[in-house]
């Protein structure tokens, strides 16, 4: 495969962080299409005409509550579940009639599902036995997987012989050996304790870029999924509700729900007031008229909501509040401190607002001294700038 | 472990006694020297020498083990099969009937289906012998195959067959590859059972069986009718010892089993 190297050019008005992603020279066709696929068990929907594309090289991240047919997309495409309807297509041809073992796609199991009575050696090469290779092959290419995931030492062990950590790189190990076009993983590091966790996703990650394979990786972990992923899938009862890359997912988000799902925020439901040049006045019962960016998408209703994150609400002590005139409008809400949780790298307050509704803001602990914390009680005024508000249908 | 009373001391002894000492007696006097079996004559392993002699009784010990280890095999591999369809196969039109009438036999009155079977040999004009005994004692034992294996195949994780078809078996191979490396020792435990099952089994076979192919337990069943020999002991004896050294293999085989099921599982 002939991998050109070149840089994502920016998208709309976001910034877009993506890595660069290797490309097929000279093929415009996405590496997998889904094509209006639709999952039912029973009267029960579980995907329900998903459409999306992924690019060869790319690091995908599905996203989303468990039971939001994630899992049954990815075992759709590993062969595991036949598409009531829709098409799969990889390399331009529909695979969804083709059984598991002729697709050139493998998959890492949730709990690696490792056989048991087989040596490390022989759970690699045994996809690579299946594949007919020459016998000079397969030892290379289990020498090589084993080198490439630290496995030395290691080949004639029994899984039941191996830490949690040592089984899932045997389980990728196996999935890489028959070089799949697509590799699926299905929460590649849920059964992993939290320091582990780091280290693996950046070995994952390492391994992606050096192969220049494509991994489609399914996680309820955003925290993950942002780390790791070019781009993300969110999914929500059976739909594609965004696929974005991390950072759009988070400063632009396409809904309400998506807003919420995707790390801490604050919403305010108001109603648009009046719009001019790349501004909107939305009037809320709990904050009153909060100056916002200009919403990016079209809006069904007035009725709308504001979302801020919460390390963009500024706090400061009641005196020393910014005047209105800079950065065209500063939203100024007074309350009271009436939570503080200190977490190391940032501190978390909950404002209650004058008006009695609950604001969080966190603010990073930038300096060692707590000379700038604020005390439990003390009143405040929070600040946010109106482009870092995110205006949505409620 | 609570202190035993008095009473739980006694009953026991009692209920054990009840259980083994008939059988320590039959033991013992299969090494008695005399020919009158309620009369002791010091030891001897004369009525083992009488018991090899027996050209009679050899034949149908060698009946009784050809029909064992036959049925016992065609079992298995039939038991097994019905175990794969109930734990892995979807659930497909009739499968509680299925597995319903798989374990019929379980709780069937022997008599009913040695009766049943000899009915069906009859009306199809069958000729009466080793087969027919074999066939019985197939449909009898299967069941019992299948319960062992489906328990085992039940708590075996449904994601190794499909690792082993992602990484390019058919189904079949899939089985063959993964499932039954994983399941043997259930397997084999379920192969001896039947054996055993086979072995002590005097109503179906007795149903079944035709002139010229005697099972081991009829012939004793017949014999004893003229009259008790010390060599009726002697065989006994055998038997018991060989069928508590299956029974002890069979668990060790399942102990096995169940520990690499542990290994197996997930964190």
């Amino acid at each position: 495969m002939d991998a050109m190297l070149h840089r994502e050019t920016k998208r709309g008005g976001m910034t877009d962080d993506a890595r660069q992603a290797p490309d097929v020279a000279g093929a415009d066709i996405p590496l997998l299409q889904l094509d209006a696929l639709v999952k039912r068990f029973g009267r029960f929907t579980a995907v329900d005409r998903l459409a999306l594309d992924i690019k060869a090289g790319e690091f995908f991240a599905l996203l989303g509550p468990s039971g939001c047919g994630k899992t049954t997309l990815l075992r759709m495409l590993a062969g595991f579940e036949t598409p009531d309807a829709g098409r799969i297509l990889l390399d331009g041809q529909d695979i969804a009639g083709i059984p598991p073992h002729q697709r050139p796609v493998n998959m890492m199991f949730q709990n690696y599902a490792l056989f048991p009575h087989l040596s490390v050696q022989d759970n690699i090469a045994f996809g690579l036995k299946r594949a007919g290779l020459p016998r000079e092959e397969i030892k290379a290419r289990v020498t090589e997987m084993i080198a490439l995931l630290k496995l030395e030492s290691m080949e004639r062990r029994k899984p039941d012989q191996l830490s949690g950590g040592q089984r899932q790189r045997v389980a990728l190990a196996r999935a890489l050996a028959r070089r799949p076009r697509l590799l699926l993983l299905d929460e590649p590091l849920a059964a992993l304790d939290k320091k582990l966790r780091e280290n693996t996703q950046a070995e994952l990650m390492r391994l992606q870029r050096q192969l220049g394979m494509t991994f489609i990786v399914v996680t309820h972990d955003q925290e993950e999924a942002m780390m790791m992923a070019d781009r993300i899938g969110v999914m929500n009862a059976g739909h594609l509700v965004q696929v974005a890359t991390p950072r759009q997912l988070y400063e632009a988000p396409n809904s309400r729900w998506v807003a919420e799902f995707v790390g801490g925020v604050n919403i305010i439901d108001g109603k648009i007031a009046s719009r001019d040049a790349g501004r909107v006045t939305i009037a809320t019962p709990d904050a009153g008229g909060i100056i916002a960016a200009a919403p990016l998408q079209a809006l069904t209703t007035d009725q709308v909501c504001v979302a801020i994150r919460p390390e963009k609400v500024r706090l400061s002590a009641h005196e020393s509040a910014p005047d209105d005139d800079d950065a065209g409008g500063i939203n100024r809400l007074a309350g009271v401190i009436a939570g503080i949780s200190y977490l190391g790298g940032q501190t978390r307050y909950q404002i209650r607002l004058d008006s009695g509704a609950q604001l969080r803001a966190s603010v990073a602990n930038i300096a060692r001294l707590d000379l700038d914390a604020f005390d439990p009680a003390q009143r405040v005024v929070a600040w946010f700038a109106p482009d870092d508000c995110v205006v949505l249908d409620r | 472990m609570k202190h035993l009373s008095r009473f739980n001391i006694t009953s026991l002894t009692l209920g054990l006694a009840f259980l083994y000492l008939p059988i320590v007696v039959l033991v013992i006097y299969s090494f008695n020297a005399s020919r009158l079996v309620t009369v002791w004559g010091g030891w001897s392993l004369r009525w083992y020498a009488e018991f090899f002699n027996d050209a009679a009784m050899l034949s149908a010990a060698a009946m009784s083990l050809r029909v064992g280890v036959v049925s016992a095999t065609a079992a298995t591999i039939l038991g097994t099969l019905a175990a794969v369809a109930l734990t892995r196969g979807e659930s497909f039109r009739g499968r509680t009937l299925f597995s319903g009438m798989l374990y019929a036999p379980l709780v069937m009155p022997e008599v009913i289906t040695g009766l049943s079977l000899l009915l069906l040999f009859v009306a199809v004009n069958a000729e009466r012998g080793f087969w027919t005994v074999t066939i019985a004692h197939t449909t009898l034992t299967m069941c019992f195959v299948t319960v062992v294996v489906q328990s085992r195949l039940g708590s075996l994780d449904r994601s190794l067959e499909e690792a082993a078809m992602d990484l390019g078996c058919d189904p079949l191979r899939a089985f063959l590859k993964v499932t039954l490396p994983l399941i043997l020792p259930s397997v084999a435990a379920g192969w001896m059972l039947a054996f055993t099952l086979s072995m002590d089994d005097l109503v179906i076979a007795s149903f079944t069986t035709g002139p010229g192919s005697t099972t081991l337990p009829i012939r004793i069943y017949s014999e004893v009718r003229l009259g008790v020999k010390p060599e009726i002991n002697a065989i006994c004896t055998l038997i018991i010892g060989s069928i508590a050294l299956v029974i002890i293999a069979a668990s060790l085989a399942s102990k096995l089993s169940s520990r690499q099921g542990e290994s197996a599982a997930p964190l």
